[in-house]
């Protein structure tokens, strides 16, 4: 596969099938053109390259609002090039990456990594979420504002929530004149305790320490009344029970100033499936009932839950192996986010296919001000994702991109899937060949 | 009579004619264990007891019961540091494999070990107790010492007291009793229940003196003084008061009621001395009937290897 130059190339996607949320009602066949990396009409000349979208769909590429690339520090889980690449397999075309990384991210300095090393080694675009409290000590605010214009585009200390709530309401405070959302992984640690799995009828059956619903929903509760105190911008991560489900949507009704995500995994299982003690399915927040779910795709479904991230997690496969108890928590997630929401939701009606890719488009665009992002209106930045419902695979340990191999879904046939995946006008990946072109977005 | 399954890891996958079956074997090895004699069933094989826990008692039993069945018998005590160390318990496991174990027992203080060893080697493995999750042979032995008692198991009423949160022996005494017809109830300070135990399909109490008139056995289970120290009850004392076994509450149930404790006891803690002492506690008796059971399943899995 050919490589272009920023600037210099033209892209022409013939005769696909365009979904593009914002558009309203544009649900078309027609021509998707890229010139000097941004959606235009059409060209003055002709293409440099045409891709055939025959019975494909093409749609904005995928904004996950949630992973841990793990770089720097923790380079044996993941990289930076091997983070984007799975990424692009999953038409991720944008990452938020946490900041837990080695050295955290509260520091310019590590910004300014960041985004050196993807401009040097990345295929897709990441954004840093600076850390809420430096050192994600949950003791002093981070400097906000000069991580801002250094590059992040929100705040959290993800796995390390904020206990001491004056200090959240001080980050939601602080962060507001930045206009930076606030995420929260919202989790009673102390009421969490040494729980590895949801706490229920299998905990008990299992012998293992149990995590209560009540951990998440605390804090959930609690920091969107620190929003409704401060007027900040509070964005719920990984939604993961029906009672968190139920607080959002009433917040909502209240105009408070909160968004919420979910994970593909809190739609799919249920912590039935950790009945054989596969640390494959040791996830934090853990996979909870069948209720939970059902109520997940209700608030997926009325708009309560805004986003669908992936929460992507890589480790090592020796840490991973270990006894239930000590492994470590996380799954990956970028290379079956598409299927499972094509299988999980669309398939089975919850979400119509638009509805579905807004809420991995043109919705985290929006509650994370990125301008020009997650839609394919003229004038965008050429990040697209195209589609492909007719293919059908088996999700293959071997195949997978990504430096973990962490993932309950290795085994599992989906159809439908993404097809190739374009950034800033640039083929990235496509399934034809199956491997990541050579990429240099300088 | 055999068995289907090279490993025994919980009584949770066990029907009642799995169980049925190892109760009407374990009848066999009482007799040849109570004549003294060894038999040549397992002359040749090796079982190593792999133990990340301190245990007696246990161990010991499981010893015996090899020996009794001329195994040769290799015991492992690893110390809890070695975890730590991150020494992997697979590798540990395939080391045993390749230099000729047949059977692994395993004691760990992680639920799910036996699991892990049972998906990655070969050989039969044997769990001695996993974290709060399964005790199947302390679970069997409870099953017979009722059974070889009430020569009944069906419509028997079987009260659990004590940390049932914490306690492999009440779950695998659960699975076995109801799978074999009998009603389990539970008791204990509603911190030491765990969460929707009821869809076990037992019934949980809090009041010592109500539940005891209900039923024909009594299992007490040991009280670990750390439970106090986590703030899972407020003293000793107050548990005493509430949960000790006297012998003027077994005053007040069915006469006849079958004492049993899976050891070791808290003498004067969960129960008192009188208690254990009694005609109707048959406490030595699950000792023996303990390496009669494991003989039985030495013999009974599933021989892969």
């Amino acid at each position: 596969m050919s490589t272009y130059k920023e600037g210099k190339m033209r892209l022409q996607i013939k005769n696909i099938r365009i979904v593009d949320p914002p558009s309203q009602n544009q649900d078309l066949i027609g021509d998707v053109f890229v010139e000097d990396g941004k959606i235009v009409s059409k060209f003055s000349g002709d293409a440099d390259e045409v891709v055939d979208g025959e019975g494909k769909i093409a749609v904005p590429g995928f904004i996950d609002v949630h992973a841990h690339l793990r770089e720097p520090g923790q380079e044996i889980k993941e990289t930076i090039y091997t983070g984007t690449r799975s990424a692009a397999k999953g038409g991720v075309t944008t990452v938020f990456c946490m900041p837990n990384t080695e050295p955290v991210i509260d520091s310019t300095s590590v910004v300014e990594f960041i985004f050196h090393k993807t401009r040097k080694e990345g295929c897709v675009n990441v954004f840093p979420v600076g850390c809420a409290t430096k050192g994600l000590q949950g003791l002093e605010l981070s400097e906000m504002g000069l991580l801002k214009e250094a590059g992040i585009v929100a705040v959290s200390d993800d796995g390390f929530p904020i206990s001491n709530s004056r200090v959240m309401r001080r980050v939601l405070e602080y962060s507001k004149m930045f206009k930076l959302p606030v995420i929260s992984h919202s989790e009673d640690k102390e009421l969490s305790g040494n729980g590895v799995m949801n706490e229920g009828k299998n905990s008990t059956f299992l012998g293992l320490r149990g995590i209560p619903k009540q951990a998440e929903e605390v804090m959930v509760s609690r920091d969107i009344m620190l929003a409704e105190l401060t007027g900040a911008y509070l964005h719920i991560a990984h939604v993961s029970t029906a009672g968190s489900v139920d607080l959002v949507r009433q917040a909502k009704k209240k105009n408070v100033k909160v968004t919420a995500e979910t994970c593909p995994h809190y739609f799919t299982l249920t912590d039935n499936d950790v009945k054989v003690y596969d640390a494959n399915t040791k996830i934090n927040p853990p996979l909870r009932g069948k209720e939970d779910v059902d109520a997940i795709k209700r608030g997926l479904a009325d708009g309560t839950i805004d986003c669908i991230a992936t929460d992507h997690a890589p480790h090592t496969q020796e840490e991973k192996g270990k006894e239930f108890d000590l492994a470590p928590f996380g799954i990956i997630g970028f290379e079956t986010l598409l299927s499972l929401v094509l299988d999980e939701l669309v398939d089975t009606g919850v979400l119509s296919f638009c509805e579905a890719i807004s809420k991995m488009t043109s919705n985290p665009a929006k509650i994370f001000n990125l301008e020009g992002r997650g839609t394919l209106k003229e004038g965008s930045v050429a990040d697209v994702t195209i589609i492909d419902t007719r293919y059908s695979y088996e999700f293959k340990k071997e195949k997978i991109v990504s430096k973990g191999k962490n993932s309950p879904f290795i085994g599992r046939r989906f159809k439908g899937g993404v097809v190739m995946t374009i950034v800033g006008g640039n083929i990235v990946w496509s399934l034809n060949n199956n491997s990541i072109t050579s990429f240099d977005r300088r | 009579m055999s068995l289907k399954f090279k490993d025994l890891l919980g009584l949770e996958h066990l029907d009642k004619n799995d169980l049925q079956t190892i109760l009407d074997s374990v009848k066999i090895f009482k007799g040849l264990f109570k004549k003294s004699n060894k038999t040549s069933t397992l002359r040749g094989k090796t079982v190593v007891t792999l133990f990340y826990e301190p245990s007696t008692r246990t161990r010991t039993s499981f010893e015996i019961a090899a020996k009794r069945l001329s195994a040769d018998v290799v015991n492992i005590a690893v110390s809890g540091s070695s975890i730590i160390k991150g020494e992997s318990l697979i590798d540990t496991g395939k080391t045993l494999e390749a230099m000729g174990a047949d059977y692994i027992v395993i004691r760990h203080m992680l639920a799910g070990t036996p699991d892990m060893l049972a998906r990655n080697l070969n050989i039969s493995i044997i769990n001695a107790g996993d974290g709060f999750h399964e005790h199947p042979t302390q679970g069997l032995l409870d099953l017979y010492t009722i059974y070889e008692r009430k020569k009944r198991i069906e419509g028997l009423r079987v009260l659990l007291i004590g940390d049932i949160l914490h306690s492999r022996v009440a779950r695998s005494n659960i699975w076995a009793l109801t799978k074999m017809g009998a009603e389990v109830l539970v008791l204990g300070p509603s911190t030491l229940i765990p969460a929707s135990i009821e869809d076990l399909g037992v019934k949980v109490y809090h009041n010592l003196d109500e539940a005891i008139k209900k039923v024909d056995v009594l299992n007490i289970l040991r009280v670990q003084f750390e439970r106090q120290q986590e703030n899972l009850f407020p003293s000793i004392r107050e548990y005493i008061s509430l949960y000790q076994l006297t012998k003027e509450r077994l005053a007040m149930a069915k006469s006849g009621v079958l004492i049993m404790h899976p050891g070791p006891m808290n003498r004067g803690i969960e129960v008192t001395s009188e208690v254990v002492d009694a005609p109707n506690a048959a406490i030595s008796e699950q000792i023996v009937n303990g390496v009669a059971v494991r003989m039985a399943v030495f013999c009974l899995l599933e021989h892969v290897v």
